[in-house]
């Protein structure tokens, strides 16, 4: 299994260098991981804890807290259906139950040939367009199960390639400039005890 | 009689070609704002804001200039946005992200001149891969044209700004938990007190943390002056507000209306907003604020959105989201989805969040399968009690963080109100609605 590549080492200490602490980047750097191997690898992790002076621990202690973030491998397509309350008033489970027939697997596994596995996902802020799901955080509205069914289709063929990059591949714009304001990268952050006594403020 | 509908101030740009994009927003008044904020003193642009009287739109309707007042004088003092929209039935700060993201860092930057910021984080809640994309562009945009970075606009100040991804969890939402987040931590909400991050926040610094919808009506504000914002609602609700509505109207979406001056009936029935019931359906009951809120009969409709209003009536308007339930609507199913949801979001800390959650999410997913009993009802209020004890509103706090306290809102409402589809449940051993 594959640490991070040259090309995504670079990528990672640009993006260390945004904060002025380094452990802030390691939910970014977990994101890239996934972006290079489509889920998180304990090899990664291993690396990712190298390069921000954490032991291995600590990097799959931050890990296993987020849904997003797959410590064993998915489909080439994750499909996120809404279940939460503004869909399940408009048909939710009934999709769900739909994509289950369709893919022909239950919501968390993913179909023999790997290329899509369902999960139920909470409320994902897109509840005009009730019922809707995401294809790798690709959003999709108003989906009926014809709706469904072609868009599977299309994905399968390959023909939606440029709008639902593979899985693990968010933000596909990159940030284009380092830290330039000049602050506070080099000044002192004093750390404050977490429980040091303060005036209180309501 | 129609309501009216000002001026929108946040969505004033949602219908505009590529709205998204630096020309887009300079050819429609962008960066303005910062350009006179720029120019006032900072306890000039904080007056300005206290006598807008905005209130925090993230959920817990806090004073903004009052927030930024409380700031722990040290330095460095860092500001965090809020972008982490999870709650249930919340739309509107994706929408903003994805439509206006400039007006979104125009406003983080006004906010973070105001209060002296060292550095400014937006939080982006992971999954929104297009808002992601399109905030991370237009902070390129915005350093380009140099309103972000070293000396900005010829003013002395600098300050960056650096677009952060969540990777997925509702509780990171909560602001402690979003600074742990942002430290690369588990998203654990941290003990209180201090009740703020003004206190002690990112880094153990003084942090600022405000919404993405809070911040974005500053450009407006400092252009069009707190007086002008403060003219629009009544009270301490001024100016207007989105809201998320959803569920089974005809017409579903965000809206932006004048506070206090609309009710619930404008925006359910007006055709403008949610043109009434679908399929011609009886309302039965609403969601007022968000899943942590609790519910409201039909008998409410002509309630005004007014913050204090409705707290006075028992429950909030949160995070501005109002879910309409018609007479199809299986309310046990309903107040069972939002139950299983904060069990599964329950970070697991405190026991009576923890434990309860697990707990009534087993027992009301019994009873809407019909296989409950009548004890269920006595036992379902019970535990409630043992997590927010009294079950009153505002609930008491037994948990480091208010999700617990939440849990019990729809078990109860619903409880409260239809009493009778309980028993139906667990008389017929079935749902009567399926
Ligand atoms: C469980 C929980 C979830 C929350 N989720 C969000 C959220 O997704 N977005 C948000 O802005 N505020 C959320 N809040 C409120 C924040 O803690 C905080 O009050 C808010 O971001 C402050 O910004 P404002 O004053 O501008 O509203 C949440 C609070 C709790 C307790
Ligand atoms: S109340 Fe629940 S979510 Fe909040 S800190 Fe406690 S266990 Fe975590
Ligand atoms: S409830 Fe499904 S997207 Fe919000």
């Amino acid at each position: 299994m594959p640490r991070l590549s040259a090309q995504m080492v670079e990528r990672a200490r640009d993006m260390i260098a945004l904060y002025p602490h380094a452990r802030s980047a390691l939910i970014p750097l977990l994101h890239l991981a996934q972006e290079q191997d489509g889920w998180v690898t304990p090899e990664a992790m291993e690396h990712i804890a190298e390069l921000l002076d954490l032991t291995p621990a600590e990097v799959r202690g931050t890990a296993t807290f987020y849904d997003m973030l797959f410590l064993e491998p998915t489909g080439k397509y994750l499909v996120s259906i809404c279940t939460n309350i503004a869909c399940l008033l408009n048909g939710a489970y009934e999709l769900l139950e739909h994509a289950e027939e369709k893919l022909g697997v239950k919501a968390g596994a993913t179909t023999p040939d790997g290329n899509f596995t369902i999960e139920e996902v909470e409320c994902i802020a897109l509840c005009g367009s009730a019922p809707c799901l995401a294809v790798n955080w690709r959003f999709f509205g108003n989906v009926s199960n014809d709706g469904f069914d072609h868009l599977v289709d299309e994905l399968a063929a390959g023909r939606l390639e440029g709008d639902v990059p593979p899985h693990g591949t968010l933000c596909r714009v990159r940030r284009a400039v380092g830290l330039v304001g000049g602050a506070p990268h080099d000044a002192v952050v004093e750390p404050v005890q977490e429980h040091t006594p303060v005036e209180e403020q309501h | 009689m129609a309501v009216d509908v000002p001026q929108p101030i946040v969505t004033r740009r949602f219908g505009l070609h590529e709205s998204w994009t630096l020309r887009t927003y300079l050819d429609n008044g962008g960066y303005d704002g910062l350009r006179k904020a720029l120019a006032m003193s900072r306890d000039d642009l904080v007056e300005n804001v206290k006598t807008a009287s905005l209130l925090g739109r993230g959920g817990a309707g806090f004073p903004a200039g009052q927030k930024w007042s409380m700031l722990r004088k040290a330095e460095p003092v860092y500001l965090v946005v809020n972008g982490d929209e999870s709650e249930p039935a919340t739309f509107k700060d994706h929408q903003l992200m994805v439509t206006d993201p400039h007006q979104v860092v125009e406003g983080a930057l006004i906010c973070a001149f105001a209060v002296g910021a060292a550095q400014a984080f937006i939080f982006v809640r992971g999954e929104f891969a297009l808002g992601l994309e399109r905030m991370t562009q237009a902070v390129n945009e915005a350093y380009e044209y140099g309103a972000i970075g070293r000396d900005i606009f010829g003013s002395g100040w600098s300050i960056d700004l650096v677009v952060h991804p969540g990777a997925g969890a509702y509780i990171c939402g909560e602001e402690t938990a979003l600074l742990e987040s942002l430290e690369g931590k588990r998203g654990f909400p941290r003990i209180k007190p201090p009740y703020f991050p003004a206190a002690i926040g990112l880094y153990g610094a003084p942090t600022v943390v405000n919404n993405v919808e809070t911040v974005s009506n500053l450009p407006w504000i400092t252009l069009n002056s707190g007086d002008a914002f403060a003219a629009m609602g009544e009270g301490r609700s001024t100016g207007t507000r989105i809201f998320s509505l959803s569920g089974r109207v005809n017409r579903p979406g965000n809206y932006e209306v004048e506070m206090a001056k609309t009710t619930f009936r404008d925006l359910f029935y007006d055709e403008r907003f949610g043109n009434g019931i679908r399929d011609g359906r009886e309302l039965k009951a609403f969601i007022p604020g968000g899943a942590s809120a609790p519910w409201f009969g039909a008998d409410k409709v002509d309630m005004p959105l007014d913050q204090d209003e409705v707290g006075k009536a028992g429950s909030m308007l949160g995070s501005g989201s109002i879910v309409a339930m018609d007479d199809t609507t299986c309310m046990v199913r309903a107040a069972w989805r939002i139950t299983r949801f904060f069990h599964h979001e329950s970070c697991g800390q405190c026991t009576p969040c923890r434990e309860g959650a697990g707990w009534v999410d087993k027992v009301m997913y019994r009873i809407e399968q019909g296989a409950g009993r009548e004890e269920d009802l006595d036992l379902l209020l019970d535990v409630c009690d043992n997590i927010a004890p009294g079950l009153s509103w505002p609930p008491q706090q037994t948990t480091i963080c208010v999700l617990g306290p939440s849990i019990p809102s729809s078990i109860v409402s619903a409880i409260r109100m239809f009493r009778d589809e309980f028993l139906v449940h667990i008389k017929e051993g079935a749902c009567p609605f399926t």
